[in-house]
């Protein structure tokens, strides 16, 4: 199939997922529903869940596979390693370290007057701090010695993701149950608080990380075919680098900061838009996007279903879809495309 | 000089404190043929790297076409050196199209759509190395040879007037090493491209090249033509090793026959 036409077929998919899963929940909410007899009856209600509730969370979960996908994409580029995405690398707990910090210590500063940097919410930028802190300790570490291995990074990435989830796990420790509860249910990973306020916080850092990486995507090309011949042809690799870790720490950070860390997308959506699509990344950044945006939508629209009227956490399913769907696709269920073979 | 497009002066190079270039001093002239020799470890690659300002610092001088290495952004270095790293079995997920026509990416921006000039950039570099057949296979797919033979033309793409290869031709069988010869020989005196080539082959260098470069413990221990390098007084102390030689039956350059294994 033409490249072209797989993209066409992926937005249907993605547009038929956006306008369906709103309607979906404890109750399902249809079209009729909400513009049918609307005037005279008691759908008033349904309405508001429809418009205030669940077309937020849609378009948040839709937002926050965006960024995790693309943000997997661009380190599996970077890093040329099919294991290298924002949670391998430290850069998800090390926003999450961040926005933890800030459920602690940020809550009292609150109330001092301090909300927040122009007009950004101050969690969402406790932890983009974070995420920065830990992307520069990893880069920081590699480029102390010439020649570093990328599997030696990506160890680097795993002591540091450790190092900040203990901090977390100290900081939870010395909390109390309330903001310890707190901080558990939100490194669950969900979209349940998402409204059309935390969608607008998380939208410009999302805006930002995307045209950065969709600008970088000959350079990207060029790092996944290795440094050297990207340099060769004139790419200046280290701010290209530089670049795009900033760009994927936003991303990163503005996802964790409202929706907590959310695993698996980041890592799966990549990996299987590179067998449908090839590792060309004027097509694969496209579908990346595309694909992680309503896999997390329908990810989550199955959190809220299986068992309503509780909830499942969206990164438990993520999880558990994901595990079994990549185990299949490195035994060779993938014909051996892209990055695994 | 005005026609000297390569001139290193003094240069040394450090890697985590291991000296790997002792002041090399070198040129190369527009339009030249040089082969690069010498045992393992003797800098070659690095040397090339730091031409192509892979590896940066180092103390020393390197210009480029007269204007120090350091002065220019290394899009416009590409413009003027292209690199053909040394063979390697790389995941390489694109096609033969796609990847020769990064090799313009020098030449583009982001989101302009690739002009005629790079399409035909494109085709000619194709069809100089002979891989027009190869251009929609997957890099992946291809036999080593008509690998490094794309990756030579993602390299003529670049539309740089300096080729830099780095033994390209190691691990081919002979015919894709005369392939490969032919090629890079027909676009140094069709196309006026000077050559700079890292090899372990002494008979190709001898047979092929202008001028002949011989690095040991990463100085340069002899420049000169093949006739004058190919001899026991230039080679053996370089190579700890005693040659035998012949002059090839057709061009009378001198070559290396294998010596007698005694025990």
């Amino acid at each position: 199939m033409k490249k072209t036409t797989i993209l066409l077929i992926l937005m249907l998919i993605a547009v038929a997922v956006l306008l369906l899963t709103p309607m979906i929940g404890i109750k399902v909410i249809t079209p009729g529903d909400l513009f049918g007899a609307s005037e005279l009856n008691s759908d008033s209600m349904d309405s508001y869940i429809f418009w205030k509730i669940r077309v937020p969370r849609v378009l948040t979960a839709f937002a926050a596979g965006i960024a995790l996908s693309l943000c997997g994409m661009v380190f599996q580029a970077m890093f040329r390693n099919p294991l290298a995405t924002p949670f391998t690398l430290g850069v998800s707990s090390g926003a999450a370290f961040g926005a933890a910090v800030y459920m602690l210590a940020g809550m009292p500063a609150a109330l001092f007057g301090f909300s927040g940097f122009f007009g950004f919410s101050g969690i969402s930028v406790f932890s983009f701090l974070g995420a920065m802190l830990a992307i520069s300790i990893v880069y920081g570490v590699t480029t102390l010695k010439r020649g570093f291995s990328t599997s030696t990074m990506l160890l680097a990435g795993v002591a540091i993701s450790f190092f900040f989830s203990s901090l977390i796990l100290f900081f939870q420790y010395m909390s109390d149950f309330s903001q310890s509860f707190r901080i558990i249910r939100w490194l669950m990973g969900g979209f349940e608080f998402a409204g059309y306020d935390s969608l607008l916080n998380m939208v410009p850092f999302i805006l930002i990380g995307t045209a950065i990486v969709l600008w970088n995507l000959n350079e990207l090309n060029l790092i996944a075919t290795g440094d050297d011949i990207a340099v060769s042809r004139g790419v200046n690799v280290r701010a290209t680098k530089t670049i795009l870790f900033f760009a994927t720490s936003l991303m990163v950070s503005g996802v964790v900061a409202i929706c907590g860390p959310i695993g698996f997308v980041g890592m799966m959506a990549p990996h299987i838009c590179r067998l449908l699509i090839g590792t060309n990344h004027k097509y694969l950044a496209p579908a990346t996007l595309i694909f992680g945006g309503l896999f997390l939508t329908l990810c989550d629209a199955l959190s809220r279903t299986i068992i309503a009227p509780a909830e499942i956490p969206v990164g438990v399913i993520t999880a558990l879809l994901g595990g079994p769907f990549f185990l299949w696709l490195l035994l060779g269920g993938g014909e051996g495309r892209g990055m695994l073979r | 000089m005005a026609d000297q497009l390569i001139h290193v002066e003094n240069y040394s190079f450090s890697i985590n404190n291991n000296s790997i270039l002792n002041n090399v001093t070198l040129s190369v002239h527009e339009g030249e043929y040089i082969s690069v020799i010498g045992p393992n470890g003797a800098g070659k690659t690095t040397l090339l790297k730091c031409l192509m300002r892979i590896y940066a610092g180092g103390t020393g001088s390197i210009s480029i076409s007269g204007k120090p290495i350091e002065s220019y952004k290394q899009k416009d270095l590409a413009k003027l050196l292209s690199y053909v790293p040394q063979g390697d079995s790389r995941n390489l997920d694109f096609t033969a199209y796609e990847f020769v026509m990064m090799g313009r990416y020098p030449h583009m921006s982001p989101f302009t759509s690739l002009g005629t000039g790079d399409k035909k950039a494109v085709s000619d570099a194709l069809e100089a190395t002979e891989t027009t057949h190869l251009r929609d296979r997957y890099l992946n797919t291809l036999s080593g040879g008509e690998r490094q033979n794309v990756f030579i033309a993602a390299a003529i793409a670049q539309g740089s007037n300096i080729l830099l290869l780095d033994e390209p031709t190691t691990f081919l069988d002979p015919k894709h090493r005369h392939d490969i010869h032919k090629t890079l020989k027909r676009v140094n005196c069709t196309q006026g491209i000077t050559i700079v080539s890292v090899t372990h082959d002494i008979n190709s260098a001898s047979l092929l090249s202008s001028r002949v470069i011989l690095l040991k413990d990463g100085s340069v221990a002899f420049t000169g033509s093949p006739a004058e390098v190919m001899c026991n007084d230039v080679l053996e102390p370089v190579y700890d090793k005693e040659f035998l030689f012949t002059d090839h039956p057709s061009t009378g350059r001198p070559v290396i026959i294998p010596g007698d294994i005694t025990l």
